[in-house]
This record gives structure tokens, sequence and C-alpha cells, in this order.
């Protein structure tokens, strides 16, 4: 994967700033994203850098069409066409539907899947002309399970799914091959403000016992972004310890 | 000239022969181009000629002299 030129949409933290690292571990190039903490999306580019590849962080929302243009632009002009996409970036508003706002239903659909539409339309214009890209979509465990209290979130991560099958299906023939990685219960920003007895209670449905690490998410996307996952497409792959089973 | 053009846009995009592209030859059902390769050839005479053409328009571009003749109406 040496020289290839990745997006890793939500890189400054949690599980997108694993993937970033991740990947440049392999040699690649790396671009991320970020909404708003500059100082964390820089010092994942210092340390990414370390790592002895080009890396570059561009601030923008997801869910805006013009950001999303002008951030593949920029990739492309600093970094070179991009062979590997991560649509990573997700956010989550809970509640319990009787409770859930309209513009938590919105906002959450709006990065998690429409996001995800917007990245994939900008970038895949390249590959198609270079007939080969990799695609690889975070959903979550809880778009196949559902989970009380993320009726927004359960049905993005559902979309995304949807998403990656029917683009694995659009796209195969140029080469470009897209899948979705559902994580299960992932140690992160996200999943510390959950209270205690939740996670306790959580852990104890995952037949592994124990939550997972930024780093085993990483790990795949590293698979699914080489060649030596070349004949896999429009899959969907949990990394939940065993707990969506 | 405007054929030579779009001939020499739709023989690289489909990875064809130019010379045997004519006014008359037909793009999906001659040179067996699919749904996104005919996406594609749009997007390819959209950045080279500078026009805009609706998706309306492009379902009714069969044939090479169909695009020839739609461009020389957008570009005059």
């Amino acid at each position: 994967m040496e020289n290839k030129v990745a997006l890793v949409t939500g890189g400054s933290r949690g599980i997108g700033r694993e993937i970033a690292l991740g990947l440049s571990r392999k040699g690649v190039n790396v671009a991320i994203t970020y909404n708003s903490n500059q100082a964390k999306a820089e010092e994942v580019v210092e340390e990414i850098k370390k790592n002895g590849v080009n890396a570059i962080a561009i601030k923008g929302n997801s869910s805006i069409e013009e950001d999303v243009n002008h951030i593949v632009k920029t990739v492309e002009e600093k970094l070179g066409t991009i062979d590997i996409l991560v649509n990573n970036a997700g956010i989550t508003k809970d509640n319990l539907l009787i409770r859930m706002k309209s513009e938590d239903w919105d906002d959450v659909l709006n990065v998690n899947l429409k996001g995800v539409f917007l990245c994939t339309k900008a970038v895949v214009r390249g590959m198609m002309k270079k007939k080969y890209g990799k695609i690889i979509n975070i959903a979550s465990v809880v778009g196949i399970n559902g989970n009380a209290g993320q009726a927004n979130y359960s049905a993005s991560k559902a979309g995304v799914i949807g998403f990656t099958k029917t683009m694995a299906k659009e796209l195969a023939s140029r080469g470009i091959r897209v899948n979705a990685i559902a994580p299960g219960f992932i140690q992160t920003d996200m999943t510390d403000v959950l209270k205690d007895e939740v996670k306790e209670e959580l852990v104890r449905n995952i037949p592994l016992g124990s939550l997972g690490s930024p780093k085993d998410i990483s790990n795949l996307v590293n698979f699914l972004a080489s060649e030596e996952s070349d004949y896999i497409t429009g899959e969907v792959i949990r990394v939940d310890g065993g707990m969506a089973m | 000239m405007l054929f030579e053009k779009v001939r020499d846009i739709i023989a690289e995009q489909l990875d064809v022969e130019a010379e045997g592209i004519t006014m008359e030859t037909s793009m999906m059902k001659d040179l067996e181009a699919d749904s996104l390769d005919a996406v594609e050839i749009m997007m390819a005479l959209e950045d080279e000629f500078g026009v805009s053409i609706p998706d309306e328009d492009a379902e009714n571009l069969k044939n090479i002299g169909d695009i020839v003749n739609y461009l020389q109406d957008k570009i005059s």
C-alpha cells in the first residue's frame, strides 16, 4: 500500500485516529478531516508524519456538499488522487424515541449517512478513472441488531450497510471495492460517556468478555485497504467480540 | 472538428479504437458501453466543452451523431 493516498473522515480522535495511524504505518499518505478540534487534528498529523509519510488535516463537515468537495480537492492537490476512502465520521445523539427531537434525528442522519454518500460521490470519479479503489465504511453492530435509545444512530448505520452493498454492485465493474465494518463496543470518547452500569451490562453480553480497542478496527481497515482483500466487496464484517452473533 | 473531439473522448473512455467510430455508431449497442460508461462519457464531455448536460437530455443521446449535433446546438 506504499505511496497510496487515503482519506479518513473524522480522523482526529477515536477509531478514526487509530485508522489514520494504522494506514500510515503501512506507508499510506493520509488526509484526515475534523470538525472542530484543530489542535487534536494537528497532533494526529504530526504523529502520522513520524511514520515517514505525508499527512494533512482538513477542517470540514462531511454532511455539507461544499465542504466535502473542498476536502477532496485539497487532498488531490496536496497528496494526489485518493485510493482509499474510509468513511468514519459519526456522531451520536441518543434518546428514547418519544423524547428524541427531530433535530437529533436529522443531525445524526446527516453526518452518519448523508456524509457517507457525499464523500463517496466526491472521490468515486477519480477511482473510476483509475479502475481501482477501496471504500471502507464504518457502520456499527447497532445497525444490524438495533439498540434501545439509538433510533437515529442505528437507522443511520443500517443505512450505511445498505449503501455499502449498493455501491459494491454499482462500482464493481470499475474495480472499486466497497465494504463495511460493524464495530461493537469499542473504547473511545463516544462510549466513555456511557454510565458504568450500562457499560457493565454491555460487557456481560460480549462473548469475548471485554471492550474492543480502536486498534481492532484499524487492523481490519488495513486488510480491507490492501490488495490482499481484492476479492471481497459488499461485505459487512463485525468486529465486536461476538456481541451481535 | 467537433466529431473528432467527441470520437476521441469516447474512444478513450471506452478503451476502443477511434478509427471505427462513425456518426452512426451507438455507444451502447456497438461499443458495449454500460450505464456507468454513459455517465462517465457525459461527464468527460461536460469537462471538455464546458457545458452542462442534464440527465433528461443525456437519455436521448444514443449514438455519436446525437452527441455531436447536441453539442453543436449547445456551443453555438
